[in-house]
């Protein structure tokens, strides 16, 4: 079981967390981390990038709101990119559609942030 | 002595015990996930019963303190799979604490037990810091 963690800033003053693999109750404190880094950067509008993602549970989730949260108190927004079915079916069932934008392309996931 | 005659649908029974940690989770997936390619599940089906076996797993992690194992025991049959999650503070008692019907849900006790609810047919479950964990659930297969 893996999980890679990629962050990267965008031309457009946003950051990118790029993910890839499965986020479980083993991986996700490592996506926790990368989040909360940029934070407490001071990088409060970010997109998260899941089209590499195979698998996503209840505490991967917890950290995007987690993360959604602590970015909101200071204006800004997490915008997520998602393209596979199985893992936009957990977001509908949990209303979580409702919460955080989500796109299928970064490109629509970054200018939405603007 | 009790005996109880299989079921004629009844297919096999298959028991495992992973170590109560994060990093076992995923072994209790994939080997439910197979056992459910026994039977005529879709892939959405295996994907459904995948992420609550595996959110059933992370519960037992999460409320049982000083817990060692986690029990998951598949029944299949012809038509559903049925699978208990127990952490091993139940182990010896024979499962006789009353479970709550999953309608009896209530906010707080996380997204967890909530997804598994969507995800499944029927959810019974106990939650409880002392006596300890144990969820059972039926996914029907086509339903």
């Amino acid at each position: 079981m893996d999980i890679k963690v990629h962050v990267r800033e965008s031309d457009d003053d946003a950051y990118v967390v790029e993910l890839g693999g499965e986020i479980d109750v083993y991986t996700s404190p490592k996506v926790k981390d990368a989040i909360t880094e940029l934070i407490d950067q001071g990088h409060y509008n970010l997109v998260i990038n899941l089209e590499k993602v195979r698998y996503i549970d209840s505490t991967g989730l917890g950290v995007l709101i987690g993360g959604l949260k602590r970015v909101r108190e200071h204006g800004g927004t997490v915008n997520l990119v998602c393209t596979n079915p199985q893992i936009k079916k957990i977001f509908d069932i949990t209303g979580l559609v409702k919460i955080f934008g989500i796109y299928d392309d970064e490109a629509g996931a970054k200018k939405a942030l603007a | 002595m009790n005996v109880t005659e299989p079921s004629t649908d009844h297919l096999g029974t298959v028991e495992l015990r992973i170590p109560s940690k994060p990093e076992w989770v995923a072994v209790a997936r994939l080997a439910v996930a197979a056992i459910a390619n026994r039977l005529p599940f879709s892939v959405e089906e295996i994907e459904d019963l995948k992420l609550a076996i595996a959110e059933a797993c992370t519960i037992c992690i999460q409320q049982g303190t000083g817990i060692q194992t986690i029990d998951i025991t598949c029944t299949a049959t012809l038509s559903a799979l049925r699978v208990e999650v127990r952490d091993d503070r139940y182990r010896g008692r024979d499962g006789n604490v009353p479970k709550r019907p999953s309608m009896m849900a209530v906010e707080g006790e996380g997204l967890g037990i909530f997804l598994i609810q969507a995800l499944m047919d029927n959810l019974e479950y106990n939650v409880d810091p002392h006596l300890g964990t144990e969820l059972v659930m039926t996914k029907r297969v086509g339903a």
